[in-house]
């Protein structure tokens, strides 16, 4: 299991230290500095083996987290662990950075002694974390009995993530579907792999222990209604219709995971998703997709080597959705040569720079509607070199924001019940939001 | 208020200071001294002087100030025991505090400090605690348990907290279950034989529900746990299975890998042809795919284990290529990974689409992934041969890029597929040749130079190219030297005239003026060769190559089983077994996956291997078991055979005992070396194969050529041919000194699991001692597994020899043989190879023999035999006629001895 646990700084001066194991010697601090955080090369692994100590780390901004062991424990645990560590401190302190560490080293020690025992991760969920280690550490000595053991039974118990007893005048709910959709084309246009990765995140403000039921236009549960001639189970709260282009009624879900407050085995025998949601935003699940994905733009290149010292560059974008509907926050990114000297751009919509110090070509749009179309082009001049290695050419990158989900998913109802009190599904306010962004959507030049 | 200002203080007399602050009797200021304490502490300052001040802060309502306290105990409490002591009363008092959260956190943090006087007051806390009302304090002193074997294994056992927690597995809170689980592995992985877990299906019950009521973290715990069970039968291995499956949709990927391991050992038990198991397969691949949308690092963690699974199981994911594809900003681990895994997946399908990616990498930044890229394009040459010509052509293009390291990248997987397909691509030599000058590197130069020798004749200038070389040969690197002679002595072979004057050069080069013994004895080699037998030199030195392998970088199959035990953990990221690299007792014990149950065996076997399996009159393949089992029993009324070290006199013995009519003993080969000391530590095994009294035995002699006393000796068989597997443990039974030998006899059965070896009669064989696992692999005559009532009928002969269709047939030549037809029946018949008649045409006596394989396979020869001829020629026919081969060399060895 871990054996210890360090944070450092960009410089490699330790901010926290705790050692868990006794077979972790005060050494292992110093070997990680001097072997990876001052070591000269890019760090080729995540996990580097000292003189038969193993040490894993993450980075957040500057800052670096790293888990140490002499066993054979669990990799993927570590990592899984170390960024739920980053996600506790966020939700406590704001972002992980040198000041708000040295700030709440105190706190830090005192959740690295809960969310971990003899290196074996315990309950960290910062919704019941937050009930008994606040930043005024005072809070157990006015606790009732009745709290105490509230507070124990939720740390331990089934439903870690919710507490009891929690009321809100306006029962409401916020659901967003939130998309990156990845693409990588050939020069031809030909789409060399693509897919979406989406997530549900949800906002709960809701009163009681709530049960919810979750469904989507997944194909399985529509192909299985379909044939088994059972009504839509989407009925009069259906929340669809976010405004996908396509007419299509159901998507192919590759795979999808789900937060540890849905039930796994209900899902895998009846593919439904029911749940106690935990109070306020979490992620509900995540999914993947890979059939008949929307590409909400395509992006054509046209790279001339013109002698040795110029190139001339065209790229036109079109987007393909419903024009009625806008993209936003568009930027394309034109790679050029290191040995470029000059830049000439010439754009019809927006705004294009050539950036010296990115090596690339930034052309931005503020907004653009579906079925349009745009376009660039751009002399670049170059400065003669004898280096014999060939531009790599890196591939033409865009980024965007659409407000539909790129995969068509759609919500197709969100139900909630709550038995003991006395509110019903139709009490609940809900809003459902579809946001589709590109991930990594490059085009080969 | 900020806590950072407690970093800054670095003045002189601080410590003083400190102390003053910490007698203060305002608790505000008190509080504020054990923060620049811990602040200090962290730094790596020494403030250990400040103990009993900080030890007086303990007794405080505060619970912030009392867990500050607590972090400075353990960090000092080892370094200072005496005073250590003071603090117990203060722990003892707390565990019985009605706050639970306070109880807690007492046995949490006495369970961390390593005193012995401490650990002696924690027994009784701690058993308290175990049986507390409170959940939190129940699942807290279940992990302190582990804490205190850590620290005093024999107390735990005396205290009898083992029986209490194992009481634990069967509490009602899932969180409780799943640290009381994690406990109970870490102490059982430092007592390998103790059965403390005792995993039984009642058992495995509660662990699978309370799997579906924990946190993400207890999951993982009774996953890790599951993953060691092995079930008794195929049910309930499926039904196991089922219930973990919904795992796989779970957000925390470390819950997904731990449950793939579980799954993947698990259907190692299942029939491949149940429905369910198809199932299974396609369950696996999605949650692995999406494993690779996961943080950069978890990825690597991800690829590295699905690298093992690709081996292991390439199924899973053989249409998920495109996953794979390199994007721009992987950071370079992943980058070098993905690679890795498109390599193992290539095929036919969708070769294509993996050559343009690997075009487009071999242009990238990164010279190591360039590299790989551009070997990796050679290595899809060599492993799909329809893809030969695109990659040859893709390569060609990367040389004309003249970037130096894409260049000798390319030349040297060219040479590879030069010895894959030989006279095919012959035509790229010249282009290869333009680049002879940028090569800088040894490796590339040595692959240039192999390619020039090797293809002399074509090459108009070769011998100035060679020459070229020669003029700074001591400059080169060994492995350059080596080759250039090589190339030298091929090109005077095929160019005697023009070429006399060099291969005098660099004979005299490598054996006057070189300190390198290889090379001298290499060149001394040549030399003598070419003065006195140049046809026969001729013979060596341009023989024809073995074909090399499509696949490399398979990792061995033992470690690949014991690696797919470890999915998700550390020796799954170093692709090492955990002896590698973990200290002590903990996981020295290899992990296995479960052997299939009997029934669906046969099955098994005759999948795989059918052609091999079916034995020569149709398909009753039930028979091979049940005489395979007829052997496994044989060796128990030989009990002198499996302990005592046989020497030769002894052996020959049993050949009397067992071999009543036979007129001489059955054909032996000499005992080769199998593993030299080098690879293994010091542990040097040379053996032969033997068959004795219808027993196959492994004679092995294990020679200790290290310093230290070599104990624990155990033997384990990869999966081959013909199903041979230890039929008894190695008996070594006294250790094994220094410069000590020992021979040691196995009896081998023929029931083991099969899969096609290529050769045949390969075996891999895995043996462990104290000091490590060693691998080898040796070959054994397969005449070993020619069985006693392998004499056919006349009739049955003579319609099975009409029956196998003509090509079946394989003619061989046996050179030098000068006995007698009779001679040689008798001979033969010592091995197991019967003679059912003779014939005699025109002076050629021809002899029908007949032989049975232990798996049931007939073969059918027929021997021509002419007075005065020393070549013999040899028909053989076999319904599995890859078996042809084997059988010819044994005739050959047989022969001959």
């Amino acid at each position: 299991m871990i054996g210890g646990l360090f944070i450092y700084n960009h410089k490699g001066e330790v901010l926290i230290s705790r050692v868990y194991r006794d077979d972790i010697g005060r050494n292992a601090v110093d070997a990680f500095r001097v072997n990876v955080i001052h070591a000269r090369q890019q760090v080729r692994s995540p996990v580097t083996n000292i003189a038969r100590t193993s040490f894993f780390h993450v980075k957040r901004s500057n800052i670096w987290l790293a888990a140490v062991t002499k066993q054979n424990v669990n990799a993927a645990m570590v990592f899984e662990f170390l960024y739920k560590m980053c996600d506790v401190m966020a939700s406590y302190f704001g972002k992980i950075s040198e000041e708000n560490i040295k700030n709440n080293f105190v706190l830090i020690y005192e959740l690295l002694d809960e969310i971990l025992d003899f290196g074996y991760p315990q309950n960290s969920e910062t919704g019941s974390l937050k009930t008994f280690i606040t930043q005024q550490g005072i809070k157990g000595q006015h606790q009732t009995k009745e709290e105490q053991s509230q507070i124990t039974s939720q740390v331990t118990g089934q439903i870690g993530w919710r507490r009891e007893g929690i009321k809100y005048r306006r029962n409401e709910l916020f659901l967003d579907v939130l998309e990156s959709v990845n693409l990588l084309m050939s020069p031809q246009g030909q789409v060399l792999s693509a897919h979406v990765s989406g997530r549900v995140v949800m906002k709960s403000y809701l009163s009681g222990m709530p049960e919810c039921k979750f469904g989507m236009n997944d194909k399985i549960i529509i192909d299985k209604a379909g044939k088994g001639g059972v009504t839509n189970e989407a009925g009069k709260s259906d929340l669809g219709g976010g405004g996908s282009t396509s007419g299509k009624q159901s998507i192919a879900i590759d795979d999808c995971t789900f937060n540890q407050c849905v039930r796994l085995s209900k899902f895998d025998s009846e593919r439904s998703i029911s749940f106690i949601p935990p109070d306020g935003e979490y992620e509900l699940m995540r999914y993947r997709t890979t059939k008949d994905i929307i590409l909400p733009f395509r992006v054509i290149p046209l790279v001339r080597e013109v002698g040795r010292t110029k190139l001339e560059v065209k790229v036109v974008i079109k987007s393909n959705f419903k024009p009625s509907l806008l993209a936003q926050k568009i930027e394309v990114r034109i790679p050029t040569p290191l040995n470029t000297s000059g830049v000439q751009v010439i754009c019809m919509k927006g705004k294009a720079k050539y950036k010296a110090s990115e090596n690339a070509i930034v052309w931005k749009i503020k907004r653009m509607a579906g079925m349009k179309e745009s376009q660039i082009s751009a002399e670049i001049e170059l400065l003669p070199t004898n280096d014999k290695k060939k531009w790599a050419r890196p591939p033409i990158s865009m980024n965007f924001e659409v407000p539909f989900a790129p995969s068509g998913l759609k919500v197709r109802y969100l139900k909630v019940f709550e038995s003991k009190l006395n509110y019903s599904d139709h009490d609940v306010i809900k809003w459902v939001r579809y946001i589709g962004r590109s991930g990594i959507y490059e085009t080969r030049c | 208020m900020t806590d950072s200002k407690y970093f800054t203080t670095t003045k002189k007399g601080e410590i003083f200071e400190l102390k003053a602050e910490l007698n203060s009797d305002k608790k505000e200021k008190k509080k504020e001294a054990v923060k620049k304490v811990i602040a200090s502490m962290t730094v790596g300052k020494d403030v250990s002087a400040l103990f009993p001040d900080v030890v007086n802060c303990m007794q405080t309502d505060n619970l912030e100030l009392k867990k500050l306290v607590y972090l400075y105990l353990m960090n000092y409490a080892k370094s200072q025991p005496d005073m250590a002591i003071m603090a117990v009363n203060t722990f003892v008092k707390d565990c019985e505090d009605p706050n639970p959260l306070i109880r807690a956190l007492a046995v949490r943090t006495m369970g961390c400090i390593r005193v012995d006087k401490i650990t002696e007051y924690l027994c009784e806390p701690l058993r308290k605690c175990l049986k507390d009302e409170d959940p939190y304090v129940r699942k807290t002193a279940a992990v302190c348990v582990a804490k205190l074997h850590d620290i005093n294994a024999q107390l735990v056992e005396d205290q009898g907290f083992l029986d209490t927690l194992k009481d634990l597995i069967s509490d009602s809170n899932p969180m409780v279950v799943a640290n009381a689980v994690a406990a109970l592995s870490e102490i059982a992985e430092s007592h390998p034989n103790s059965n403390l877990l005792d995993l039984n299906p009642q058992s495995i019950n509660k662990l699978l529900t309370a799997l579906n009521e924990c946190t993400e973290w207890g999951q993982i715990f009774i996953l890790d746990c599951l993953a060691n069970y092995t079930p008794r039968d195929d049910r309930e291995s499926q039904s196991i299975c089922e219930r973990v499956t919904p795992r796989l949709s779970h957000a925390n990927s470390a819950v997904v890998l731990s449950a793939v391991k579980v799954l993947m050992k698990f259907m190692e038990m299942l029939p491949k042809d149940l429905d369910y198991y198809g199932t299974l397969l396609k369950k696996l691949a999605p949650p692995l795919v999406t494993l690779l949308s996961a943080e950069p690092e978890l990825q690597y963690v991800a690829l590295r284990n699905i690298n093992l699974i690709v081996q292991k199981r390439p199924e899973i994911l053989k249409h998920e290529m495109k996953v794979f594809f390199v994007k721009y900003n992987d950071p370079i681990y992943v980058k070098l990974e993905k690679l890795d895994i498109m390599i193992r997946l290539a095929s036919q399908a969708n070769i294509a689409q993996v050559l343009a990616e690997l075009k487009e990498y071999a242009t990238e930044v990164d010279v190591d992934f360039v590299r790989k890229a551009v070997r990796a394009i050679g290595r899809c040459a060599i492993k799909v041969e329809q893809s030969a010509e695109r990659c040859v052509s893709t390569l060609l293009d990367l040389i004309q890029t003249k970037v130096n390291y894409v260049v000798q990248e390319a030349i040297v997987v060219i040479k590879d597929i030069f010895r894959k397909y030989p006279n095919k691509y012959e035509s790229v030599i010249a282009t290869l040749c333009e680049n002879l000058d940028s090569l800088d590197e040894p490796e590339a130069r040595a692959a240039m130079i192999w390619i020039v020798g090797e293809y002399a004749e074509r090459i108009d200038n070769a011998d100035e190219l060679l020459e070229s070389f020669l003029e700074g040969f001591h400059d080169e690197s060994t492995q350059v030297q080596l080759q250039l002679l090589t190339a030298i002595v091929k090109l005077f072979l095929k160019k005697p005239t023009e070429t006399q004057e060099l291969v005098q050069q660099v004979l005299s080069l490598a054996t006057q003026d070189s300190d390198n013994p290889d090379l001298r004895d290499r060149g001394y080699i040549y030399w003598r060769l070419l003065s006195t037998d140049p046809v026969a030199a001729k013979e060596v030195v341009l023989a024809e190559k073995p074909l090399i392998s499509e696949e490399t970088d398979l990792i061995e199959p033992t470690l690949l089983e014991e690696l797919i035990c470890h999915i998700g953990t550390l020796a799954s990221v170093y692709h090492k077994p955990p002896s590698a690299f973990v200290e002590g007792s903990r996981g020295v014990m290899h992990k296995r996956l479960p052997a299939r149950t009997g029934s669906c065996n046969i099955l098994i076997m005759s999948k795989l291997n059918s052609s091999l399996l079916s034995p020569q009159l149709g398909g009753d393949i039930g028979g091979s078991p049940a005489m395979g089992a007829g052997f496994g029993a044989a060796p128990t009324v030989m009990p002198a055979s499996l302990n005592a070290p046989v020497g030769g006199g002894l052996g020959d013995l049993f050949d009397l005992g067992g071999g009543v009519g036979m007129p001489m003993g059955a054909y032996i080969p000499p005992k080769t070396v199998w593993l030299p000391a080098m690879k293994a530590k010091g542990l040097e095994i040379s053996g032969t194969f033997a068959r004795r009294a219808g027993v196959i035995q492994m004679e092995l002699v294990l020679t200790n050529k290290a310093m230290s006393v070599m104990t624990d000796f155990a033997i384990q068989f990869n999966r081959n041919s013909f199903g041979l597997a230890p039929a008894g443990p190695l008996q070594v039974l006294t250790p094994l000194g220094p410069n000590q030998t020992i021979e040691v006899s196995l009896p081998l059965s023929t029931v083991g699991p099969v899969m096609k070896m290529d050769p045949l009669n390969n075996l891999q064989v895995a043996v462990k001692n104290n000091i490590d696992v060693f691998y080898f692999s040796c070959q054994y005559p397969i005449s070993m597994l020619f069985v006693e009532d392998g004499k056919m009928e006349r009739q049955v002969f003579l319609a099975t020899w009409k029956d196998i269709p003509n090509d079946n047939e394989s003619q061989f030549q046996i050179q030098d043989c000068h006995l007698n037809s009779e001679a040689a029946s008798n001979k033969l018949q010592g091995s197991n190879i019967f003679t059912i008649a003779k014939r005699t045409v025109e002076g050629q006596d021809m002899l029908y023999m007949s032989i049975k394989l232990s798996n049931g396979i007939w073969v059918l020869a027929e021997l021509k035999v002419q007075a005065g001829n020393p070549n013999y020629t040899i028909s053989l026919k076999c319904r599995a006629p890859e078996v042809s081969q084997c059988v010819f060399q044994c005739y050959e060895a047989v022969l001959k001895n």
